[in-house]
Parts: C-alpha cells; structure tokens; sequence
C-alpha cells in the first residue's frame, strides 16, 4: 500500500488527478482554475497535465459554470465545477436547485446529472466578506442533491473521488481553513465503491457525551474532547462528512450510549444542519436522552468582519460550554450554569 | 441598419430577388407543401389541446398560435443528430423532433415533470425558468465540440428571456469557446403582459454584435426565409466558426397560456395586424399561385391534421394516473437513505388504508 503525508489541498489536488485518469469524460470548469491553479492552489498543473479542454477556464459567471455543465452532462461529460469562493455561488443557485437537482427526477431518470461542485467554504481565515459563508444547508434542503464535506487529507483524496464517480450531482464543501492540514493519505483509496461519501465518521470513542460535527470545525472538536477528557469526562467527536443523505445510524448508535447530543457548525443556526439533526435523534432516541440536544454554531447574523470573526464562529471555549450544559453542570471556566 | 430577412411577402408572393433564396434552392414546391402540412398540424395541436384545457382535461396549455413559421422552418432545417433546447412553448419544434402529441399534453395534464425521452427524439424537455435553457445548449455545444462532433445545439426562447442573466451569459460562454450553438430568439412581442419594449429598448438583434457573434433578423411568420438562416446559422456553427443569434419576428396570437387574458394589456388593432402576416395563409396563398396547393392537397393536408388530433385525444384519455410511489424513484439515480426513510414511512401509511378497506 502506497501513502504519503500532504495538505488537505493538495490531497483534493491529488483526487481530481486520479478521477481525471481513471476517466477521461471528467472536466473540470472554473474561474482561474487553469493556468493559476485556482486562488488555492487546488488545481494546480491540471491543465498542464490534462490540456485547456478538460481544465477550461470560463468566464466570470457562476450560473453559466453550472448551466453549461448541465448541458456537458447531457452530452456524456462528468463535469467538476469549482466555485471560487462560498459566497460566489448564489448567482449559481438558481441552476443548481431548479435544473442539476431536478433533472433526473423531471426526466424520470433519462438524464443524469453526475455532477460535482467543489465549493470551498467557511471563515477562519480572516476574509473580505463573501468569502467566508457556510451555505451547505440551503443545498441539503433541496432534494436530489448529495452534500458532503471533508475535515482531513484522507477523506478528501477519497471522497472527491466518490463524489466524480457518484451520477448524482455532488455539492463538495472544502474546509478553507484545513487547506493547508496535514495527514497521512492512503492512495490506493479510490472513487469505485462507496466508503466515505455516505458515512459518518467516529473520529474519537467516547461515552459521556456525542458531538457532532463536519468540515472546518471536526479539528476544534477533537481539541475541545481532549480537553474534556484532562477534565474527566469523555466525548465522543463524529465527522459527519455526508451532510446528505445524514447518516443517523452513526450518530443514533453514539446518542443511545451517551444519552447527550452537542452539535456544532460554522453556519447560522436557524434551519441549520445541527435542527435537523437535533430533530433526527430526538425522533430516533428519545428515551435515550438525558438532555435536550444543545447546539454551538454561528449566529444568525451576515457573516462578519474578520477582527469579529472569533466571537461567530464556534471556538474551543464555546463547544466546552455547550458540552458542560449538556452535562448539565456549571461552566467549567465561570463556575456558573449558563443558560 | 438591420435587414430583415423576408423570402415570401404577407400576402404570399416570392419574388425570389433575395441571395438568401440560394440557401434554399434546393426546397421544391413538394417540399413547401409538407412545410405547409406541418404548420397546419401543429396549429390544430394547438387548437384541440386549448379545448381540453377548457374541458378541464389539462391544467394549463401554451399555445404557439402565430408561430408556426418560426419553429416550423427552424426545426425542419435541423439533422438528425444536432440537439434542441427549448422552452415550454416549442410544441411545434417537438412535433418535428418526433414527439408524439399525446406527449407534449402529459406536462400540462400533470402525470410527469417531462413528457419524453430527451435522447430519443435529441430535444430537451419544456424548460420553465426562462432562459435557463439557454446555458444547457451551450454546455451541450461545448461537449459536442470536445467530442470532435459536427452536430449543433439549438436553443429556442422568447424576447422575454434576453432581459435574464443566463441567456447574456451564454452568449458570451458561446463566442468565448465559438461553442456550435444556435440561439433562435422568437420575438413574439409578448411576455405575458409586457410588451417587448419593456425588454429592450434597440432592436433584440443587434445584441449579438455586442458579444461578438453574427446576428441575423428574420420575419418570423415566412417559413421559407426562417428555414434559410437557420440552415446558414447551423452550417457556420458545423464549420467551426460558432454561435449565430437569430431573431425571429413573430407574434404571439393568442394568450401565453390558456389561464392568461391578453384583452387588458394589449389592442385588438394590433391582432388584426398580425392575423394579415398569418404565416399559414401566406404559405397557402404561394402555394395556391404555384398551383401546388390543389383542393385535393389541401383535402389532404386536413386529414394529417384530422389524424394527429384523433390521436391526441385518444392518447391523452389512455394517459394513466402515476403511481403514488413514483413519487420517490428517481429524484436520486443512487440510493439516499433519508428519502428512502421517507419512502418507506409513507408506503406503510398508504398500506394502512388498503388494510382497513379490507377490514370493512
């Protein structure tokens, strides 16, 4: 078995470059993704490698990246469209929900749409605005859609693989602020049977306490169980990656053991993934319960200026909060029980 | 200044002066006859599906009436191969494409979201956001060209549509990449309730220069002249050479759909107008001078006509209710398990039902 030590970009970097082998009907489609490499890097010698017809740049327009993918599809193609950034892909979002969701379903499955849209996401990295949204939850609210997202190396090799190889249309979410984590990657792992698009993860055993997360904040998670294990109590962390379909059985295994539920995201919290997934496991292990299911995400506020960023987004502190009042028991900064 | 391109004038004359008539020479009076057949078989479509509407056997109807030209002599110029975007009202490019009429109904009767296979007849289903369509041509065109194919996509939409985003951006998408598309645009003069001047305040045609493609104006009620560019704009895209956009001036004679009411936006005077330029009575005018169109042709052409609405009201009565279930069998093409949850939950609710119909 092969394996190497990269970055989680170079690891995605890595993935496209074995779909693009393994298939020569996979073209990618983006803004500056050709000679540059993308403004991350995620592309780099793509084009060099595969030519200006399989890595085309386009012109500025999000909603034409997916609508001639669509029409890519129809010809044969399994198109990989990147959206720069987060915030850039509501201009697309029209073609996404009403032409590549639907189109399987209004043709009665004469036309698949196996496409892949790779959106980095989320803040941490001190951006202009735009750059930092977590839109994922208007997308798994919309049916015929696949959404995923990947917290380290590994699973992003293999996952945007199984994502390519998928003839649903795949929504990637990238964890901006883990483009440059490190890991050790399996490369024999490939996209032909599925084993990490769908699932979750248990990325650390525990028994006190589920928390629940993906993407960008799975690293704060496993800091925030380390930390409550110096304090004796043991978290159980899931990597959801799979955001759609949600893998209930993983957590619904882990909340009837627990019997608490911590959910944490970057996005804001109303009709976000973590009520969702609070309604899940409350219709699944009521009775396993021995607290309501808290979440810690961001506010329900436009995503603010970088020097304010740190007060939105969940931190170390904020998940020991939300799993002390899991716990039900004082704030293990303050002393106090805060509501 | 635009010169709009007409072969046959309104009141059915040819005076075969312009160079486009190259591009058809080789149409013979046989020929325009089966052209002519066609329009009068899409527009008794157009008139049997208005009255099931109205009999309450379809939810809603689109009707073409006015355009049979445009799509007609567009759609005949086409090859086999080169594939149609269009939008909901392109009943009768569908009619050339092969669809059966029963097909065209199943839409607006409400069993399904599509009423053929896209592949089987090379033409997209009705498209309902406007212009959206616009962008899957394109991306189509750019496949075709990555293939090496000399086939060509065709997007048809209104005047209404140029005022939306993706058709500007696939404009620019085609010239960019000299994509083999062609985006027939059918000036109907009417989006609904707002008149084309509401879309654009200079002539629709001359947007092409501005992305940097060929644009060409054509009446769109003279199916000759509509046929003629059409071939043209098709063959420089096989060519290599790219995108083509063609207005098309035409008129939209009767409501957008069967639920609209054009008498409080618009004047009678302008109907009239336009029921001079009729694009089927300027053909049969020709025709007749030609001595082509005999009482009997014309006998004939009506059974077509007769036939084809036969069969649509035969096969819309044989159109079956969906099956509940088919509610969940292809929004994914690969098992998602929370909408098989969902799946399953509602088929025993559903079971529940027959299990106390047996009961009692």
């Amino acid at each position: 078995m092969t394996s190497a030590t990269m970055t989680l970009g170079r690891a995605i970097n890595a993935g496209l470059r074995k779909a693009m082998e393994a298939d020569e009907r996979v073209i990618l489609l983006g803004e500056d993704i050709g000679k540059l490499g993308g403004v991350y890097r995620i592309t780099e010698g793509l084009q060099a490698e595969f030519g200006e017809r399989r890595v085309m740049d386009t012109p500025l327009a999000e909603s034409a990246i997916l609508g001639t993918a669509v029409g890519l599809a129809y010809a044969g193609f399994r198109p990989v469209c990147e959206i720069q950034f987060d915030g850039f892909i509501y201009p697309a979002f029209d073609q996404i929900v009403s032409q590549v969701a639907r189109l399987h379903s209004r043709t009665a499955g004469a036309v698949s749409v196996p496409l892949t849209i790779r959106v980095p996401f989320g803040g941490g990295i001190g951006a202009a605005e735009h750059h930092s949204d977590s839109p994922e939850a208007y997308f798994t609210h919309t049916s015929g859609l696949r959404v995923v997202s990947v917290s380290n190396p590994q699973d992003a090799y293999t996952v945007i693989q199984e994502a390519i190889a998928s003839n649903d249309p795949v929504l990637f979410f990238e964890p901006k602020r883990r483009y440059h984590t490190k890991g050790d990657v399996e490369l024999e792992s490939s996209g032909q049977g599925r084993h990490a698009m769908d699932s979750a993860r248990v990325v650390s055993e525990g028994t006190d306490v589920t928390l629940v997360t993906y993407g960008g904040l799975v690293q704060v998670a496993v800091a925030a169980a380390e930390v409550a294990k110096s304090e004796g109590v043991s978290i159980e962390v899931i990597d959801l990656r799979s955001l759609s379909p949600i893998d209930f059985d993983t957590v619904t295994r882990s909340v009837t053991k627990t019997g608490r539920l911590v959910i944490t995201h970057e996005a804001a919290e109303s009709g976000g993934l973590g009520a969702e997934i609070a309604a899940g496991i409350t219709e699944r292990c009521f009775y396993s319960l021995e607290h309501a299911p808290v979440r810690v995400t961001g506010f329900d506020i436009p995503f603010p200026p970088a020097k304010l960023e740190k007060h939105h987004l969940p931190d170390l502190d904020r998940l020991l909060d939300g799993i002390d009042r899991a716990l039900d028991r004082p704030n293990s900064i303050t002393g106090t029980v805060f509501a | 200044m635009t010169q709009l391109v007409q072969l046959l004038t309104a009141d059915g004359v040819r005076p075969g002066t312009s160079e486009l008539e190259l591009a058809v020479a080789d149409v013979d009076d046989r020929q325009l006859l089966a052209l002519y057949e066609d329009m009068v078989a899409v527009r008794r479509i157009d008139t049997e599906a208005t009255a099931l509407q109205r009999q309450g056997e379809l939810g809603l109807w689109p009707p073409l009436l006015g355009q049979e030209a445009s799509q007609i002599g567009s759609a005949r110029a086409l090859a086999a191969d080169d594939f149609v975007f269009g939008s909901y009202r392109e009943n009768a490019v569908a009619y050339c494409r092969g669809v059966a009429g029963v097909d065209l109904l199943r839409v607006w009767r409400g069993t399904s979201q599509s009423g053929w296979d896209p592949f089987e007849h090379r033409m997209a289903t009705p498209q309902i956001i406007i212009g959206a369509q616009t962008l899957h041509a394109t991306g189509y065109a750019l496949g075709l060209q990555n293939d090496g194919l000399d086939a060509v996509a065709v997007t048809y939409f209104g005047d209404g549509a140029t005022s939306q985003g993706d058709v500007s951006e696939a404009m620019v998408f085609a010239a960019t990449f000299r994509a083999p598309v062609v985006f027939f645009c059918q000036n109907n003069h009417w989006a609904i309730s707002e008149p084309v001047a509401l879309q654009s305040k200079d002539q629709l045609v001359h947007r092409a220069a501005g992305f940097g493609m060929p644009g060409v104006q054509v009446d769109g009620n003279d199916v000759l002249a509509v046929m003629a560019v059409t071939r043209q704009a098709l063959e420089r895209a096989r060519r290599g050479d790219g995108p083509t956009f063609i207005e098309a001036i035409t008129y939209r004679m009767g409501p957008h759909t069967t639920a609209d009411d054009p008498t409080k936006y618009r004047d009678e005077s302008e109907l009239a107008e336009w029921r001079e330029r009729d694009p089927i009575s300027r053909l049969a005018a020709y025709l007749r001078s030609t001595g082509t169109l005999t009482d009997e042709a014309q006998a004939a052409v009506e059974a077509t006509a007769d036939r084809v609405a036969a069969e649509l009201r035969a096969g819309l009565v044989a159109i079956a209710d969906p099956d509940p279930m088919s509610l969940f069998a292809h929004v994914y093409s690969e098992p998602h398990r929370g909408l098989e949850e969902q799946r399953d939950r509602y088929s025993r609710y559903l079971a529940m039902f027959d299990a106390a119909a047996v009961r009692s």
